[in-house]
């Protein structure tokens, strides 16, 4: 093992050998692994730093702005500047406030994120722990993040901010099903649910096998972002901005820092999950390759997020209700049953890709005849209003 | 002490403080909270039990499900959750006999158990547990007929729930 072909594990090699020769074998594992965590989750906070500088400049693009210009070369300084201008700010809570259900909610908010990086396979080999149950473990994750929510919006004692939280929880437990279930698609095909494995199976990339799945999946991760076009939850022409109105500070910024880092790995789960994750020419040799590889490919969904989000506006609450429960759900659960059946009869003939193709086709048309079937009767009962009398000049 | 030991014996400490506390809360919200750290210190024992599914489904199930206990906490107590209630009434000594009549009999009847003190035997380091349990879910030897059943009961629930919240229709007869 050398270090240009796998650095992270010839240095971890290289800490154990040193450890063992002054510390019992049970202190090197803690500390080797204590070691593995605080990368793992410095590496998802750095990388915050770059991604909203990024958000802002891309944003601005798609705005016909410049975006952030001033603080450095393009801009690049301006995310630190505008860290210490949240750290030096003053730090309110509100009298009535729970305290302390007010300040733990910031942290769990980025721990939520965080902890997803944990399955995270970033090169062959490397991955915080591969959990057999590892795509099931990124979905019980996320509760903790609407806990976070809820607890923000219930302990700021502010209305605005319980309306937020509600709002937030109707929408993130409901989209929470059509995302559970096109998780499973990906599963299916691999016949396993471990993140590794997913990864290691994909010698053609499950985009190709279940693209109307990887879509349903990228909706309702927006949604479990919280992301235009569905920040109802901070809408603030509505309700202030949602269940963060009281957070001040680092506080708020804490909150911020983990709808970035979501947005980016929503991206990196969906490149994991279907876009091959780290796999690419030269990546077995190289590792470092490898994370190169996952990371322009999270970035490729990261830049889909902040493409909808530029582009759509805000949709109304009962639409969007209506759009997960009656369009969404039906639609994935019927990708599920079709992938199950055909991947069991056809999973290791060359029929695979074709069949699977034109089932997604199916399915997809079924769905295009819903919509339009909706859309005609929404016409026909729109209603009609009494023709007025209309002022004339004299 | 091996570091098992000493993180089964913190979780068990955290497990039990959070639940007495859990039902002394007077504030409704913060009840719920403790049952978050309890139920999640549950999901941390089945890790040590290296039942990873379970720990898994523990946290997805309960703590998803503890949002929406609060939610009702807040929208279906009348004004102020955390208003202070005597959470003590005049049926307190009858409901400590039971429990401790309860308790004791647990006591016994695990006391009982031939395989108390008998040692678990060792998991097979190569066997895939999330497999080995998908596979009993639905093998007509194992628990494929309690797995149908909770599916129908389930699915019972469903259409229950849709019905019950279906606007009604009005009568075309009865409107004239």
């Amino acid at each position: 093992m050398s270090f240009i072909n796998d650095p992270i594990g010839f240095l971890a090699e290289w800490i154990t050998n040193f450890l063992s020769g002054f510390l019992p074998e049970a202190w090197v594992i803690f500390i080797v692994t204590l070691l593995g965590v605080i990368i793992t989750a410095s590496f998802g906070l750095i990388i915050v730093i770059f991604l909203i500088w990024l958000e802002r400049k891309i944003a601005a693009r798609f705005q016909d702005r410049l975006g952030p210009n001033r603080a450095g070369p393009y801009g690049l300084l301006q995310t630190f500047a505008d860290m210490i201008k949240l750290i030096t700010k003053e730090d309110v809570v509100p009298e009535k406030a729970d305290k302390l259900t007010f300040n733990i909610a910031p942290i769990l908010s980025v721990v939520a994120v965080l902890l997803i990086w944990a399955v995270v396979p970033f090169a062959p080999g490397w991955i915080g722990t591969d959990l057999n149950v590892g795509v099931l473990y990124i979905a019980a994750v996320g509760s903790f993040g609407i806990l976070s929510i809820l607890m923000a919006g219930w302990s700021s004692n502010n209305k605005y901010a319980l309306l937020g939280a509600f709002r937030a929880v109707a929408q993130l437990i409901s989209y929470e099903v059509p995302m559970l279930i096109t998780l499973m698609v990906p599963v299916l095909l691999a016949r396993d649910m471990g993140m590794m494995t997913i990864v290691e199976s994909q010698n053609l990339w499950y985009i190709a096998l279940a693209p109307i799945s990887a879509i349903i999946f990228m909706v309702s991760s927006i949604a479990e972002v919280g992301r235009t076009p569905f920040d109802l939850i901070e809408a603030e022409s509505e309700i202030v901005a949602g269940y963060h109105t009281e957070y001040t500070g680092m506080k708020f910024g804490m909150f911020f820092a983990a709808e970035f880092l979501h947005a980016f790995t929503i991206g990196v789960i969906f490149a994991i999950l279907f876009l091959g994750g780290w796999r690419g020419p030269g990546a077995e040799e190289f590792r470092l390759l490898g994370v190169v590889y996952l990371m322009l490919k999270g970035l490729l969904g990261y830049f889909i997020v902040m493409w909808v989000r530029s582009t759509l506006p805000r949709i109304r609450i009962d639409h969007m209700l209506a759009f997960n429960w009656k369009f969404l759900t039906p639609l994935s659960l019927m990708l599920l049953v079709m992938t199950a059946i055909l991947d069991k009869i056809f999973g290791d003939t060359a029929l695979r890709l074709p069949l699977l193709l034109a089932g997604n086709v199916l399915v997809l048309f079924l769905g295009w005849l819903a919509l339009r079937w909706a859309s005609r009767r929404q016409t026909k009962t729109r209603r009609v209003f009494k023709k007025r009398p209309v002022a004339k000049p004299a | 002490m091996t570091v098992e030991q000493a993180v089964f014996l913190f979780t068990s400490f955290l497990i039990l403080f959070s639940g007495f506390m859990m039902v002394t809360r007077q504030n409704l919200v913060h009840a719920a909270l403790y049952l978050v750290v309890a139920l999640f210190g549950v999901a941390v024992i089945f890790v040590l039990l290296e039942a990873g599914f379970l720990a898994v489904v523990q946290v997805l199930v309960y703590i998803g499900a503890i949002a929406i206990l609060m939610i009702f906490a807040v929208m279906l107590t009348r004004g102020d959750v955390s208003q202070e209630q005597e959470p003590v009434n005049a049926n307190f000594g009858w409901a400590l006999l039971l429990a401790a009549l309860f308790c004791f009999g647990l006591i016994v009847l695990i006391g009982q158990w031939p395989a108390i003190d008998s040692q678990a035997p060792a998991l097979d380091p190569e066997a895939d547990t999330v497999l080995d349990l998908g596979a009993a879910l639905v093998s007509p030897d194992a628990y494929v007929i309690p797995f149908e059943v909770a599916s129908v009961l389930l699915l019972a629930a469903l259409i229950g729930a849709l019905v019950v919240a279906r606007p009604q229709k009005k009568n075309p007869r009865s409107a004239k």
